[in-house]
């Protein structure tokens, strides 16, 4: 094709304050979709994204959670918290179309840059908010990590061996889920200045996004009053429905049957075992009351192979079953290998990097990795000369002042 | 009735239980008109799942069913019938995104296949959700939630060391893929601008998982050799980074700054580390103190913290800017003053099942309003409204329909 190729948010802009790790994630999005996104951070504190746990170096440029999470962003330092760096950033926003940031709740407003203060500079600007509990409310305030608010949520009530103590999700499932949401409102609001030319500002509390994935135990408690605790494997409408162990070092398969004729099909693909005849596991009902005992004898079956053969049998019957895989499994699964789950790229401090793909895919838009992770401030120039027309004294005097840093 | 951020858009949403009507939801509150297709007779699963009040089953009170399905309209329609699908079709033609989570062998089989469907309607945007997607060497496998998260990684990064992973409960996961697929929908639409042309949108419920939950760990993989597992209450690496029980219930305790820490320390021991911490050279370094001494140091703790309800814990932290949180359930969420300030949960009513509270709005939008119009529709509610007014059918028609089973 001759033409330059089109990607969906061809054309569009977005600054990009977030840091560990709703926002960065959401921005990452909008970049993968061929926006222009430009981090704006710094090093008087580095996001804490680029000194990750598994950053075994210290090194903000070699952190392999910043590599995947943050790529197809550029990056500029400018010190918020130097005044002289609040107009730079004003500038940015003017020629741009979309912010992100996930700060707690003063930040924005105590550097003059809220949603009232940048639509003054740009009226068309879609802003976007992620603070944990919300800018409002008793609990504004509140100090959280991700994974804390999947506790604060009534998630991580629900994350145990059923009817044990809580174990909880332990990640940071709420960033994950934010950033989801986060993505898909802000391209409905840009759908909606497209049609009307209003910006606006989004709200969006991690918290409040996280509750809503948990509709069945708000509804249990809103029509019953009943509070459920650690589910388990255990699925109110399901049985079989667990991982089990196979042969091989923790290696196991999940199992879900939900209809009748896939419990045949099951019996089947294990060989119809005289046990499969019990009255205790004849229907539904029985198998979800015997369950415990269900999964004993079912252990007895899937010991005997890996997880991958003991799901190529219970695929070929028509029964839904998927090996459990950990972080070196995916990596070497043929499905997730062919359909490029984790991508191959390049990158100056690490020679090679695999990061993960984006959540969906668009056949007539495959995501490119047009810019591979940024080093901490690698498009100042681009950004301060090019966008901005900032004069080379003009930069190295803000570099000196460590407005730019 | 306000501009919505949506309206205009038309919907057409063929899919049962979480993921694809969780997807068509996020469209319709923000003013998408989304026509749900459900199988005459017994309707969308999510009819059969429940809660239901006083535990007895009804297809018009499934709690899941009303929180996933308000703001839409719903029809009864057997594609499966030669008429069903020529009705299809016909609604296809008139559709911007249409959402389905059907076995892609089964599309093709039916002739309603992308390929098939956009030689009808050339902008039509197919989200397409299940649990392995559209390509690749289990596109074909049959699967739950409980077998995308397991792909996808996620499941061995919950439970405790030797015992089963465990699955998010609930079906977490077909929240996620139906976030995924309203968002690709979007970028569809965008597309689309440019290039005229429709496109199926590929979700697999796998994917998700493998990459926006546990893709990173796979760079720390090739990096450093590094692979995340499961390790029960608590994740190595930092302490305290743990859920611990305490008088009333379980307290989520993670400080990843070393003064978050020491004030909590100061707490306990009633204005400073207590010696038991402060003298033992072991508890210094919070690395090492996470991989070797944690069952020691969570029952060093235990004391001070069974002594002591969520609540009090909670106030004590937040007033020293400790960011540890309780562990709460539902019935705490649902009564949650500060969600009652912000308006979080909605209520309103509806015919059968009456009126009731429902998890609101993920984000809040200040100006295109997000807004419950309509309360879930009832099995084939909107068929004359949809079949007669729109499609030209008469009301004849519709007893012939009724009677066949298309409808």
């Amino acid at each position: 094709m001759s033409q330059e190729r089109q990607y969906p948010l061809q054309g569009y802009r977005v600054i990009n304050f977030g840091w560990v790790f709703a926002g960065p994630y959401l921005a990452t999005m909008m970049g993968d979709l061929g926006a222009e996104v430009i981090k704006i951070e710094t090093r008087s504190r580095v996001d804490s994204m680029r000194l990750s746990p598994d950053n075994l170096d210290r090194d903000p440029d070699r952190d392999p959670w910043f590599h995947s999470g943050v790529r197809n962003q550029l990056s500029v330092t400018l010190d918020m918290a130097q005044p002289a760096a609040i107009p730079i950033i004003k500038q940015l926003v003017k020629i741009s179309d979309i912010v992100v940031e996930n700060f707690s709740p003063k930040v924005m407003r105590d550097h003059d840059l809220h949603y009232e203060s940048l639509a003054k500079v740009n009226p068309g600007i879609i802003m976007i908010s992620l603070p944990a509990t919300g800018h409002y409310g008793p609990l504004r305030d509140a100090q959280t990590y991700g994974p804390s608010l999947t506790g604060l949520a009534g998630v991580d009530n629900l994350v145990g061996y059923y009817g044990e103590r809580v174990l909880g999700l332990q990640q940071a499932y709420a960033d994950v889920n934010s950033a989801l949401h986060g993505a898909f409102a802000v391209l409905a609001a840009l759908r909606y200045r497209k049609r009307t030319g209003k910006g606006q500002f989004i709200e969006m509390a991690q918290l409040e996004a996280v509750i809503g994935i948990a509709g069945e135990a708000v509804m249990e408690y809103v029509m019953n009053g009943n509070v459920l605790g650690t589910q388990g494997n255990r699925y109110p409408t399901m049985c079989p429905h667990n991982n089990y162990r196979c042969k091989g070092e923790d290696n196991w398969v999940s199992i879900g049957v939900k209809t009748e004729q896939e419990w045949k099909n099951f019996c089947e693909a294990i060989g119809n075992p005289p046990w499969a005849q019990d009255e205790r596991f004849a229907d539904k009902y029985s198998r979800l009351k015997h369950q415990e005992e269900l999964d004993r004898l079912i252990t007895e079956w899937t010991v005997n192979y890996t997880h991958y053969e003991a799901t190529d049998i219970l695929q070929k019957h028509g029964v839904a079953a998927a090996p459990c895989l950990d972080t070196e499994g995916r990596f070497f699964d043929p499905h997730l290998q062919e359909r490029r789950t984790y991508l191959e790229v390049e990158h100056p401090t690490t020679g090679v990097d695999f990061i993960a793909n984006t959540a969906w895919v668009l056949p007539d838009n495959p995501t490119e990795i047009r810019h591979r992770s940024p080093l901490l401030g690698e498009h100042n120039s681009y950004v301060f000369k090019e966008l901005l027309g900032m004069s080379d004294e003009e930069i190295a005097r803000l570099e000196s002042e460590k407005v730019i840093y | 009735m306000a501009d919505k951020a949506l309206s205009g858009l038309k919907v057409l949403e063929w899919a049962d239980f979480i993921a694809g009507p969780y997807c068509g939801k996020l469209l319709a509150d923000l003013g998408a008109e989304v026509i749900k297709i459900e199988k005459p007779g017994t309707g969308d699963e999510a009819r059969q799942r429940g809660p239901f009040p006083g535990h007895i089953p009804h297809p018009e009170k499934s709690g899941l069913f009303l929180y996933l399905n308000a703001n839409k309209l719903g029809i009864t329609l057997d594609p499966e019938i030669f008429t069903g699908k020529k009705i299809l079709t016909e609604l296809v033609k008139k559709a911007d995104i249409l959402i389905e989570d059907h076995a892609p062998a089964a599309m093709v089989s039916l002739g309603l296949d992308y390929t098939s469907l956009q030689g009808m309607n050339p902008g039509l945007i197919m989200v397409s959700i299940t649990a392995f997607g559209q390509t690749g060497p289990y596109k074909d496998y049959k699967g739950y939630a409980i077998n995308a998260s397991a792909l996808g990684g996620q499941s061995v990064c919950a439970g405790e060391p030797g015992r089963e992973p465990l699955t998010p409960p609930l079906c977490l996961g077909h929240y996620q893929s139906g976030a995924a697929g309203a968002a690709a929908a979007m970028a569809a639409l965008f597309a689309r601008d440019f290039s005229g042309r429709g496109q199926q949108v590929d979700i697999s419920e796998a994917q998700v998982w493998a990459t926006l939950h546990t893709g990173n760990q796979e760079s720390s993989f090739i990096m450093h050799g590094m692979k995340r597992m499961r390790w029960g209450h608590r994740t190595p690496g930092v302490y305290p980074y743990t859920i611990l029980p305490c008088k009333d219930g379980f307290m989520s305790m993670i400080a990843i700054q070393g003064y978050q820490w020491k004030r909590f320390l100061e707490i306990v021991g009633d204005g400073q580390v207590p010696e038991w911490y402060a003298n033992d050279p072991r508890f210094q370094d919070r690395r090492e103190l996470s991989l070797k001494y944690a069952d020691e140091m969570d029952a060093l703790l235990a004391p001070w913290l069974m002594a002591h309800t969520k609540q009090e814990i909670y106030a004590m932290c937040r007033e020293k800017r400790i960011p540890f949180a309780p562990v709460r359930n539902m019935e705490e969420v649902v009564n949650d003053e500060h969600l009652k300030v912000r308006d979080y949960f909605v209520e309103f009513d509806h015919p059968v099942a009456g009126r009731l509270k429902y998890p609101g709005a993920p984000g809040k939008f200040s100006e295109s309003p997000w807004a419950i119009e309509r309360p879930a529709p009832l099995l084939g509610q909107h068929n004359e409204e949809v079949y007669c007014n729109r499609l030209g059918y008469a009301r004849e028609d519709l007893e012939r329909l009724r009677n066949a089973g298309v409808i």
